[in-house]
């Protein structure tokens, strides 16, 4: 039974909790279990435990449930394949509208009195709308492309497009006579969402910024600042200046390839990030230059930035601090409004809008944000493609989405709907061996991905994690590739904000007409 | 504009036969040899459309934009003549001469206008006049249901309708025209209703567009279109190919080699060796024109004054053949095509995937033949997969 005083469930204070004598039932996640016929007595799943819910007595491991997180770090290293992670069974009496996890919080809040906690993306049901939408494929009347024998391309350019192209006339034929806005140059239309070094480990860090080198593809420092060590990958980074301005110097601003402004995060819309003092580490308070253990909440808005008006400044003060040599990305989290907002920034001077989903990851929120705020992706791609067309200004900005892209073809959908590219965050982690226990906050990742314990982020090798990622990207890409191909294109533009090329399956009228899709069975 | 799409009007997909022929030197010939051609083409038609162009027909006219308008509806032809008379002097109003013919059913009517935009109108809309008689055919074909301007430039005209090409070409009286530019399409749409304007050629001011193929990246061109206020309401893929003709060459001043290798871009894998100068030209050119790519199948022959171009999309998913007869250019999607129109050509090639064939009035040369280099584009020469 929960003693209620759970170092693995952790709230945020704002007051001091008022203690009960006696503490609430509160029935724990998972029940552990050794097969002690089996065991082997290695102990390797009492080092192997990052939230140390394991401990050895009497000659066999056993087990706190309570602080079992089910992130099955120590079934993953059982030579002997002894131990189960099952489902707590304890029964409690079903109730449609009171269900477990409602129970389950509200006890917690009863005991803490304060904010609960999560980490990780949005895991309520709400509908899936990439699942209610089928893409179009060639037969007879145009034949699908080969992607194994005729070239595929997916070379991907973001940045503002000027409307036309100019020419002047050389001895030589016509030049270019416009002047293009910095652009990034990216191989496949697939890059790592931002994730700071302190809510993820530098090992973790070094293995996205490694594998974007590689596929020739950018990464993202998140708001936590550059370390040192990732100098070297930095002309693949975009490098982010958030609300806390944590680690921002002009040298910071300049070694990037391109710069983004945070304003919010598809995870918390409307608050700022959130780094848990335990994760602070000396080094980590180093690159963010903020005090060892402190918390680092930063502030729910960037406080220079109260309107758009503010936003085109900060755009055009980091445009002037880096020679108008980098474009420069704003990201904002999906909320009712980003139609009129994506089109505010773009005329802003922001030459990448990054879309952030209501289901898209984070290192630590307040549970009631991340689960009850912001939109869908599809339903803010689609609205905001939209109306940048209607207001004729869809060439000036790249527009990207994410927050939940969990394959290949989830990629190809939302570039359908019109994204430029797309951004991969919890995706990237999964490939890093994350299993989503959503314990990000606690800063005690058994896998060494969102922690700062060096006994658990040396757990992370960055040349296995980097080739780990590489792998998944170039997986994508060639599923992108046939895609493509069974499409009939040859080229990523062509389906690029293609929408006739998908239908709708299942989704109500008025949904499928805000996407910009027909039904299934409505023809050409 | 700012609709979703999801309403917007079916379009039909087709395959097809295309021929055409043009003099370099501007002499005016009649439809019966590009007649006889899209007639051999018989087989790659169903008999559910066709049509032609001729340029040089109006020696008359020359500086009037030449109106065909079809109606199926005498309130259509109302409206439409209405927005005429508001807008245009018209110099001169009249039946498009046919002759009844079996296989031609049901006609609308058919009428030609020789107009001007009135001066003031004009001068308080500050448009090039182009783009004035542009705006009024657009709102003719999207505001008047029943009433279809299929043909709006000078000196030359379209004629189209369901059926076999060459009894259109009957039914049109093409014998009685002159051009030195003649292109013809036969079609074989997939599914169709018997629909008049959406037979080819595509037409916008003296643009006219014949194509065999399916434009799979249609969804994305007709959006990128519609940004720049062009509205696809012929209910085909084929019309984007003109608006995107007309929005890049016209409108952006491209050169038609260029407008072409947006069309049918080269590959990265090309652009990447190419020299510095021209790599940044042709990089820019797929950043701002990514949308203009016309992927998927087609051959397709477009023309507009004083010249016509033959050219296929990038891996050449579907048949163009070229040939020379003295100072004569012909295009056809076969062979026997064009020895049809020509018996005994000089020359006779293929040209390669994305490689745009070019003839100019008054000039000998081809752009795309064998053993035409040019310094200044040869992006046609590098473009294509061999």
């Amino acid at each position: 039974m929960s003693n209620g005083n759970n170092d693995n469930q952790k709230v945020r204070s704002v007051h001091t909790a008022r203690h009960a004598r006696t503490p609430l039932y509160r029935p724990h996640d998972f029940q552990w279990r050794n097969l002690s016929d089996r065991c082997a007595k290695c102990k390797r799943c009492v080092t192997q435990c990052g939230f140390k819910a394991i401990s050895w007595q009497d000659n066999r491991p056993v087990t706190d449930s309570t602080k079992c997180v089910g992130c099955h770090r120590c079934e993953a290293f059982c030579p002997q394949e002894a131990i189960v992670i099952e489902p707590n069974a304890q029964y409690l009496k079903p109730h449609p509208l009171w269900t477990e996890a409602h129970r389950k919080n509200l006890w917690l809040q009863a005991e803490t009195g304060g904010v609960l906690l999560t980490g990780m993306g949005n895991d309520l049901p709400y509908p899936v709308l990439w699942d209610h939408l089928l893409l179009d494929a060639c037969q007879v009347t145009n034949p699908s492309i080969d992607p194994l024998r005729e070239p595929m391309e997916l070379r991907t350019f973001l940045g503002r497009k000027p409307d036309m192209v100019e020419l002047e006339w050389g001895e030589s034929g016509p030049r270019l006579a416009t002047t293009v806005a910095p652009q990034l140059q990216l191989e496949t239309p697939i890059y790592f969402a931002a994730m700071s070094y302190g809510a993820i480990s530098l090992t973790a860090q070094k293995s996205l910024a490694m594998a974007a080198e590689e596929l020739g593809t950018m990464w993202n420092t998140g708001e936590g600042g550059l370390h040192e060590d990732l100098q070297p990958y930095a002309h693949r980074a975009f490098v982010q200046c958030a609300s806390g301005r944590f680690g921002v110097t002009s040298d910071y601003l300049n070694s990037g390839a391109a710069l983004e402004i945070k304003i919010g995060q598809g995870a918390k819309p409307g608050i700022g990030g959130h780094l848990p003092g335990e994760k602070v580490s000396p080094d980590v308070s180093e690159t963010r230059m903020i005090p060892v253990g402190s918390d680092a909440i930063s502030p729910a808005p960037q406080h220079d930035i109260y309107s758009i008006e503010d936003l085109r400044q900060l755009i055009y003060a980091l445009k002037e601090a880096t020679n108008y040599e980098k474009p420069v990305s704003v990201k904002v989290a999906a909320v009712h409004n980003i139609a009129a907002i994506a089109s505010g920034i773009t005329r802003a001077g922001a030459d990448i809008i990054y879309l952030d989903g209501f289901r898209g990851g984070t290192g630590a929120a307040p549970t009631v944000i991340r689960d009850h705020l912001g939109l869908p992706i599809e339903i803010a791609l689609a609205v905001v493609d939209e109306r940048l067309r209607a207001e004729r200004i869809r060439n000036q900005v790249s527009v990207i989405a994410a927050g939940g892209i969990r394959s290949s073809a989830d990629a190809a959908k939302a570039i359908a709907l019109g994204a430029d590219a797309v951004a991969m965050g919890t995706s990237a982690l999964l490939a890093l061996g994350c299993t989503l226990c959503q314990r990000c906050y606690t800063g005690r990742c058994s896998w060494g991905i969102t922690t700062q314990d060096p006994a658990l982020t040396r757990r992370l090798d960055p040349y296995v994690g980097s080739q780990r990622l590489i792998n998944l990207v170039r997986a994508w890409s060639a599923e992108l590739e046939e895609i493509l191909g069974a499409m009939g294109v040859n080229a990523v533009e062509s389906l690029r904000g293609s929408r006739e090329r998908l239908r709708a399956v299942g989704l109500d009228e008025q949904t499928a007409r805000i996407l910009g899709v027909k039904p299934a069975g409505i023809g050409a | 504009m700012s609709g979703p799409t999801y309403d917007r009007g079916n379009r039909m997909i087709s395959g097809c036969g295309l021929s055409a022929m043009m003099s370099l030197t501007g002499e005016r010939v009649d439809g019966r040899a590009v007649k006889k051609s899209i007639a051999l083409l018989h087989d790659r038609s169903n008999g559910l459309g066709g049509g032609f162009a001729a340029y040089g027909i109006y020696p008359e006219h020359p500086d009037h934009f030449a109106l065909h308008i079809m109606y199926y509806t005498p309130e259509a032809q109302e409206a439409a003549e209405a927005i005429l008379v508001e807008h245009f002097d018209i110099a001169l109003d009249e039946r498009l001469p046919t002759r009844p013919h079996p296989a031609i059913v049901n006609p609308p009517a058919l009428m030609r206008y020789f107009v001007l935009p009135r001066p003031l109108l004009l001068q308080e809309s500050g448009l090039p006049a182009e783009d004035f008689v542009l705006q009024k055919v657009m709102k003719i074909n999207a505001e008047v249901s029943d009433a279809f301007v299929f043909s709006s430039g000078k000196n030359m005209g379209a004629f189209k309708a369901v059926g076999y090409a060459e009894d259109i070409a009957d039914f049109f009286r093409l014998d009685e025209y002159h051009a030195y530019i003649w292109i013809s399409h036969g079609r074989f749409p997939t599914n169709t209703p018997g629909w008049w304007a959406g037979a080819h050629p595509f037409t916008l001011l003296d643009w006219a567009v014949v194509h065999n193929g399916e434009i799979s990246s249609y969804g994305i061109n007709r959006r990128y279109l519609e940004m720049f206020g062009y509205q696809c309401t012929m209910r085909t893929d084929t019309e984007v190919m003109a608006y995107l003709l007309d929005l890049l060459i016209r409108k952006h001043r491209l050169p038609v080699e260029l407008a072409c290798d947006v069309l049918a871009a080269p590959f990265w894998e090309q652009i990447d060796q190419m020299p510095e100068e021209r790599r940044a030209l042709y990089r820019t050119l797929r950043q701002v024109y990514g949308s203009a790519l016309v992927n998927g199948p087609f051959a397709i022959v477009f023309g507009r004054q004083g010249e016509m171009v033959g050219i296929n999309d990038r891996i050449k998913l579907r048949p163009l053949v070229a040939a020379r007869k003295d100072r004569n250019l012909y295009l056809s999607s076969e062979e026997s095509g064009i020895r049809a129109m020509c018996p005994d050509p000089d020359l006779v090639w293929t040209p390669r995937a994305g490689q745009p064939v070019i003839g100019r009035l008054g000039s000998d040369v081809v752009v795309g033949e064998p053993g035409f280099e040019s310094a200044a584009m040869g992006a046609g020469a590098a473009g294509g997969v061999a």
